[in-house]
């Protein structure tokens, strides 16, 4: 018997119970959707993580003011809130750790951002010199203010994308002058715009300043505040021992005993998110292997259809073996069914899966993101699943005996 | 094919097509014992066209299943066209099954929904002939029983009569070496039987088909050329008869047989 024409018999079988075929095809279809639509959601949570580690900066450390989160005693006492660091730590930290490339102190403030008749609410990071660099920001136009100018507390600001557009509309903003909470600043810069972020936060709507400034002209306290500090390593093997020796010298400077609760906290971005990084890993298999387990309902019911459908064509099984088809030609023609139907049903399921994928990452403001890996995976498990679940049913038909066959009513 | 298997078995034309010795068949369910078959010996010849009756229980469905290699013998010999299928796997009895036997039966047994050229192929499609060949042998077929037009129609848009035509085209489309006729009368008018015996009858005489036939029915049988009667798993009686064209002058002979009852 030619190749070829068992697959003609069984479309043609396929084709003569067209409901059946569908409904049962829909379970694989569901299946193979759902494994592409859930593994690239999770890969597509991984990218995101990705992503927002990058837009941090690389070897990037942060140091927290205030008590930890994860201070176990620490009670009510929560993050930035405690002016617990000083400009003595940022020195220290530069002077002392070795591991330690560049150092920068932020003070945050908020302001209403005027110009002429425009005006816009965003942020003020007040920081060093160091700042760009740290965080792995480029300037597109003028300059960025230097070590004199934080010494001195000049009244400059270097503006994001989103709000420079906003208060100048396109005419060139260095130089120029803008007010925030009813001080005058000069403009020297704007930054090269890093556009959305994975989750559609703009990542352009601020300002930056010296953090003197900051502190002196934008926050009222009567201590000068540094809500944080942020470190860049030397490298990024250099980050785990830049975070205790960091936290070594805090301790020792913060005059912390041991076994008393810090009022800083290290992060290391890099430990972060590769911690994120394998949450999300674990999220994508678990989200898998549920979605595996849909394909694997699926499979069962090509198996419970496929043995109805021996059992139905009973009879049309002992003509054929009567008229001369040898068992294995029979068997041949029911598995080839059910991988068709499977392989079929498998297609339909990658673009099913493929559609759902970018619909759920526009719905959620993720990268969309189809994994191919996922994809494939998924068609050839439906194939295979084909194979498996349709082998029970063929062999049962293809040892049918022709005269028992052919007298079933 | 054809003339390959004429030139096959023409350097002995007056072996049998059929050849039983000792045919013995016992079927066991559990602890019962059933002797169907207690040592039948036949002999069919080219071109002969046989009638086989018999009550129920009296072997002739066992024979019919073993002549057709269905069914495998418990003890003795069965030689088919010069091959001893006695002795074959259950592979070689498909192929034998499909090389030289074309089964008619009771029920029509047509593949459903499929059409009626797609039914005569069927058996040249196990059998690896090229797509263009079997068209063509199948549409020869289906004139050759007079439904040319309906090569496209589905069994269940033709008449008893003309899905037992397609049945009937089936199963010479390949050239088998007997044709094997389960009841093939059994679901049809008396009017329509006449129709599809007269068909078997042209097919004996103009092309020499060997054809055997299992029937209950007195008229039927004697469209045949010899009559063989099963009893009790042995063969009652063999004989030559003159076959009839038409059957109300034909029930007489046998009237005395008083298990007729159709």
């Amino acid at each position: 018997m030619r190749f070829l024409d068992i697959q003609k018999m069984a479309v043609h079988a396929l084709g003569k119970n067209k409901i059946q075929t569908a409904l049962t095809m829909l379970g694989i279809v569901i299946g193979v959707s759902a494994v592409i639509a859930m593994v690239s959601l999770g890969q597509g949570a991984q990218k995101l993580v990705q992503d927002q580690v990058a837009g941090m900066g690389q070897n990037v450390l942060q140091i927290q003011g205030g008590g930890g989160w994860n201070t176990g005693g620490g009670g009510a006492r929560q993050g930035g809130d405690q002016a617990s660091l000083t400009e003595g730590d940022v020195e220290a930290i530069s002077r002392e750790v070795p591991t330690v490339k560049l150092v920068t102190p932020i003070a945050q403030a908020q302001g209403q951002f005027v110009f002429g008749n425009q005006n816009w609410q965003s942020r003020v990071e007040g920081s060093n010199e160091h700042y760009l660099e740290i965080r792995g920001l480029k300037i597109d136009q003028g300059e960025f203010f230097t070590d004199s100018d934080v010494r001195t507390a000049n009244r400059v600001v270097v503006l994001g994308k989103t709000v420079s557009d906003n208060l100048f509309q396109g005419s060139d903003p260095v130089g120029q002058t803008i007010r925030i909470r009813n001080l005058p600043y000069r403009v020297i810069g704007v930054l090269t715009p890093k556009g959305q972020s994975a989750t559609g936060q703009d990542q352009d709507d601020f300002a930056i300043m010296p953090y003197t400034t900051v502190q002196k002209k934008m926050t009222n306290s009567a201590v000068p505040r540094i809500n944080r500090i942020t470190v860049s390593a030397i490298g990024s093997t250099a980050t785990v021992a830049a975070k205790e020796q960091i936290t070594e010298l805090l301790k020792e400077r913060h005059s912390i005993r041991p076994g008393q609760p810090e009022d800083f906290r290290v992060n290391n971005l890099t430990e972060v998110a590769e911690a994120a990084e394998s949450t999300t890993r674990i999220m994508t298999l678990l989200l898998g292997s549920i979605a595996a387990v849909s394909l694997l309902v699926g499979g069962i019911g090509i198996m419970n259809i496929m043995l109805v459908s021996v059992t139905e064509r009973t009879r049309e099984i002992g003509i054929r073996m009567a008229i001369g088809s040898r068992g294995s030609y029979i068997r041949m023609q029911f598995l080839a069914e059910s991988v068709i139907l499977c392989m079929l049903g498998g297609l339909i399921g990658v673009l099913v899966g493929i559609g759902l994928s970018l619909a759920i990452a526009q719905v959620m403001g993720w990268p969309s993101f189809v994994s191919p890996q996922a994809a494939s995976i998924a068609f050839l498990f439906s194939a295979a699943t084909g194979i498996f679940f349709g082998y029970y049913p063929a062999h049962k038909a293809a040892s049918l005996d022709p005269i028992e066959a052919l007298r079933y009513e | 094919m054809a003339e390959a298997r004429a030139t096959g078995s023409a350097a002995s034309s007056s072996e049998p097509v059929i050849f039983l010795k000792g045919v013995h068949k016992i079927y066991r369910t559990g602890e019962i014992e059933v002797h169907a078959l207690r040592g039948v010996s036949l002999q069919v010849h080219r071109g002969e066209f046989v009638a086989v009756m018999g009550p129920s229980g009296s072997g002739k469905s066992t024979m019919m299943n073993i002549i057709g290699c269905l069914d495998r013998l418990s003890s003795g010999t069965y030689i088919l066209d010069g091959v001893d299928v006695s002795t074959m796997s259950r592979n070689q009895l498909a192929d034998t099954r499909n090389q030289k036997i074309g089964f008619v039966f009771q029920a029509f047994n047509l593949i459903p929904r499929t059409s009626a050229i797609a039914n005569v192929e069927l058996p040249m499609v196990y059998a690896g002939v090229s797509p263009s060949e079997r068209r063509e042998r199948a549409r020869m077929a289906l004139a050759g029983v007079g439904l040319a037009e309906k090569e496209g129609s589905f069994p269940n848009q033709l008449s008893g009569g003309q899905q037992q035509r397609v049945a009937l085209a089936r199963a010479i489309a390949s050239n088998p070496a007997i044709i094997l006729a389960d009841e093939p009368t059994g679901a049809l008018d008396s009017k329509t039987a006449e129709e599809i015996m007269r068909m078997f009858q042209q097919l004996n005489r103009e092309r020499g088909i060997t054809i055997v036939l299992v029937t209950h029915e007195a008229d039927v049988a004697l469209h045949a050329k010899r009559l063989v009667r099963f009893k009790d798993g042995h063969i009652q009686e063999d004989r030559m008869i003159v076959p009839q064209d038409d059957v109300l002058t034909l029930l007489h002979p046998l009237e005395e047989t008083s298990y007729e009852v159709p």
